[in-house]
């Protein structure tokens, strides 16, 4: 919860609001062609439009930015989304509740079991339906991973934008081996569609404790690896620190979730101050920065790791004994060795799988705490087997709200790492 | 000096003088030592759009390696890569991008389509993305999977190694007259012929 | 889902007196609940009045913008009897961080050319929200500092999200089951 202090300390946020004089480049693209300056005017000469996009090698996808700039310094940009729109809402409707999963978690493809949830949490308020505590603890589990292996992500792409080129081969290194346990657990290494309304696709493998506890043992180790090469030094530090300051009234004003709102100093995790699932019952820490810089996100997701590794060490011991989805014969597939037995079971089965189940007429809105901030569903249900709107709230599409912001008055390589701790996933913005 | 083992065939060739010479040469066509080099050092173009794009990164990293194929060098501009791996979806407002970096690379250029989405629009079946980027550029080997495993996508670019290798696409460019089909007009420039710089014919 | 109308409609007037149970919102907006969570359903020029008055209130963050089109819909349900319900409707989801609590907004925007006042003055994170609710649904935002599309190309000609605008699949073969696709 926001203490009171805090609210002395929010800072201003006039610069956002600006429409004149403002960090956001709202020009479009025959305006900014058709710019060509003074000649005469030597100041001028400095000034111009340039485009940096959408490919880059910069591995955070296909992002275009204008950024007008005067020399080397970014005065005003203007982030150009929509190289990956997918229309993957338009598709939502044409696609079954039970196949809803498949769509979604191939929004934000770095974390996509946190799409896959809000989606599902979102269709059980809408059935009105409970899953087994042994459901959500298996999802906790899964997202607290996918989280560990975003953050990894993270590190190894933040990394390599700063020039620690190795440090991508470090961090793919860790990502593996979770995302060998993924393959365990839901037989696909990415893009799962393992979380699904009811419970989860299958039950965790036998041994699963097992090779939990490895990843417990082996990420430490290695995360003090990444303090070495890249926290302590030097020259690291004076690339971040200072670099891409935001106010958290700012952060607020432009709706940014996740850690840019955290990092400002501003305490926000849904999983502590608006509670989903059984976050309630586990112990952790809400990882908030000071400066609002890019030093502090780096940071704040460096100790996020360590946070998720906390809660997957508690879930070892709570996980509960029972059913891994809900036993509601009209939402969950019967198991197949049934079909051979019942006629019922049977049917169940061909109409789960070929018209889907029916959803009462409704509609909800629910969040979760990804690794970039909240992640919403929105579903409006109207009877039918298939969602009549799905909208899922993605943060990163807001959190690049923040980034003209963030660069202005930069120089064009703080840019780079501006771009990277801000941590956008195209597929996320773009859907 | 250690006795280092003798493995094999060999002979000492300390004393050789002529005698040498076919322990010391290996001989082969031009024809196959530029194959060879084409297929083992071609680098690619950063072109990860979507998901692929991790499985493409995770191909690359420490797990899967493909500097062993000397591919690791993921060169950031077209015209110093060989090979473009689209890896992702292409969205409508991306395809003139992606056929702009196409053209901006330098022949001999390969296209490896990864990924169901870049073969034929994966599970997106809507206005927004281009039904396969085939319709775009010429493709070479297409990567099935969504999205293909590192093992897949190391299976693709060992079949477009090996065609490259055989000639097998390079014949085919020919008879289909695929590719840039750059004629390159005779050299020699005659002394008293002068050269206008800057100045290109055709397009 | 319950609906209170504590009082009988007003003339031509859509705004009706309603007992509001939650928390102090002076302003008086038909509301609904849904699931848990406050819906209020402002009329377009009654949003910024009340967006104001739930910012003051510590509703600190829009959290999410977005418009729903309801013409092959068959019906809904869960609107209070004052407000007429019309094709498109946006929806403006706040958040109150100081008493962890939501509360969502339908505003009816209209049926031809949908029109709301834009929410960029008091939430400057509603520009790209709002960007891409006039690309995708052809909804426009008044005073809004860009109103472009922000997804599609610019030279696009329609709005994809409507539901009179297809889908825009190519037939393929021997996919030919009638029931889902």
């Amino acid at each position: 919860m926001t203490s009171d202090d805090l609210t002395l300390a929010l800072g201003d946020p006039e610069r956002v609001h600006r429409r004149e004089q403002s960090a956001v480049l709202r020009m479009n693209e025959s305006d900014a062609e058709a710019l060509t300056g003074d000649p005469e005017n030597p100041e001028d000469d400095h000034r111009m439009i340039l485009n940096m996009g959408p490919q880059h090698p910069s591995t955070h996808g296909v992002l275009r930015l204008m950024l007008e700039m005067e020399g080397e310094t970014v005065m005003r940009s203007k982030p150009v989304i929509g190289y990956l729109h997918t229309g993957m809402e338009k598709t939502a409707e044409d696609l079954t509740y039970l196949q809803g999963p498949t769509n979604v978690t191939r929004m934000d493809y770095a974390a996509p079991l946190f799409s896959e949830l809000a989606f599902s949490l979102t269709v059980e308020k809408l059935l009105g339906i409970e899953v087994p505590p042994r459901a959500t603890w298996i999802r906790m589990l899964m997202c607290e991973l996918n989280r560990v292996s975003s953050h990894l992500l993270f590190q190894a792409t933040n990394g390599m934008d700063l020039g620690a080129v190795s440090m991508m081969i470090y961090g793919w290194r860790e990502r593996e081996e979770i995302l060998r346990f993924f393959e365990k657990v839901t037989g696909l290494r990415m893009n799962h569609n393992y979380i699904r309304p009811g419970g989860v696709a299958a039950d965790l493998h036998d041994g699963w404790r097992q090779d939990v506890r490895e990843l417990l043992d082996m990420l430490p180790a290695r995360l003090k690896e990444y303090d070495t090469l890249l926290t302590n030094q030097p020259i690291f530090q004076e690339r971040l620190q200072g670099v891409g300051v935001l106010n958290p009234a700012e952060a607020l004003a432009l709706s940014a979730t996740g850690p840019i709102l955290r990092s400002t100093g501003y305490s926000w995790d849904l999983r502590r101050h608006a509670p989903y699932m059984f976050y309630d019952q586990v112990d952790f820490d809400v990882v908030v920065g000071t400066w609002g810089d890019c030093f502090d996100r780096y940071a704040i997701r460096q100790n996020e790791i360590r946070e998720s590794l906390r809660i997957i060490e508690q879930i070892l011991d709570l996980m509960p004994e029972g059913d891994y989805r809900v036993q509601n014969k009209k939402v969950t597939p019967p198991p197949r060795v049934r079909i051979d037995e019942s006629m019922e079971a049977l049917i169940h089965h061909f109409k789960i799988f070929t018209e889907g189940f029916h959803v009462p007429q409704g509609e909800a809105y629910v969040a979760v705490e990804s690794p970039r901030g909240e992640l919403g569903c929105y579903i409006v249900s109207d009877g039918t087997p298939k969602p009549y709107r799905m909208h899922i709230r993605g943060p990163s599409f807001v959190n690049l709200q923040t980034l003209p912001h963030l660069m202005e008055g930069g120089l064009i390589a703080d840019g780079v790492a501006v771009i990277s701790s801000v941590d956008p996933i195209m597929g996320e913005v773009d859907r | 000096m250690p006795q280092l083992p003798i493995l094999g065939n060999t002979q000492n060739i300390a004393n050789d003088g002529l005698e040498g010479l076919e322990h010391n040469f290996v001989t082969a066509r031009i024809e196959d030592l530029v194959k060879w080099s084409r297929a083992r050092s071609c680098w690619p173009a950063t072109f990860g759009l979507a998901c692929c794009a991790l499985e493409m990164m995770a191909t690359g990293a420490a797990h899967y390696d493909l500097a062993r194929y000397g591919m690791e060098v993921f060169r950031a501009s077209p015209r110093q890569a060989d090979l473009m791996i689209v890896a992702g979806r292409v969205s409508q407002k991306m395809a003139p991008m992606l056929r702009q970096i196409y053209d901006q690379m330098m022949e001999p250029k390969w296209v490896i389509s990864m990924g169901v989405c870049a073969s034929s629009g994966g599970m997106f079946n809507n206005y927004a993305i281009v039904q396969g980027v085939d319709q775009i550029v010429p493709v070479d080997v297409y990567a099935p999977g969504c999205p293909p495993g590192p093992e897949t996508l190391m299976h693709a670019i060992l079949t477009l190694h090996e065609n490259i290798q055989s000639g097998e696409l390079t014949r085919r460019r020919d008879a289909n007259q695929g590719g840039a089909a750059i004629d390159l007009p005779p050299l020699a420039p005659a002394a008293n012929q002068s050269v206008t710089l800057g100045e290109k014919e055709g397009a | 889902m319950t609906e209170e109308n504590a009082a009988p409609p007003e003339e031509t007037d859509q705004e009706t007196v309603e007992e509001v149970d939650l928390g102090p919102l002076a302003y008086g907006v038909p509301v609904t609940e849904s699931f848990g969570q406050t819906v209020l359903h402002p009329a377009p020029d009654q949003l910024i009045e009340t967006a104001t008055v739930l910012q003051q209130d510590g509703f600190c963050m829009v959290i999410d913008l977005t418009v729903v089109d309801y013409l092959t819909h068959p019906g809904r349900t869960d609107l209070p009897a004052a407000v007429t319900p019309q094709r498109f409707e946006v929806v403006v989801a706040l958040i109150n961080h100081q008493q962890s609590t939501r509360i969502r907004l339908r505003v009816q925007a209209g049926n031809n050319q949908p029109t709301v006042p834009s929410l960029f003055d008091l939430f400057p994170g509603t520009e790209a929200m709002e960007r891409e609710a006039w690309d995708l649904f052809g909804v426009t935002f008044t005073d809004h500092p860009d109103h472009s599309r922000i997804l599609m190309p610019d030279d696009w000609e329609g709005h994809p999200l409507r539901k009179d605008h297809a889908v825009g699949d190519i037939p393929v073969q021997f996919s030919t089951t009638v029931g889902n696709r």
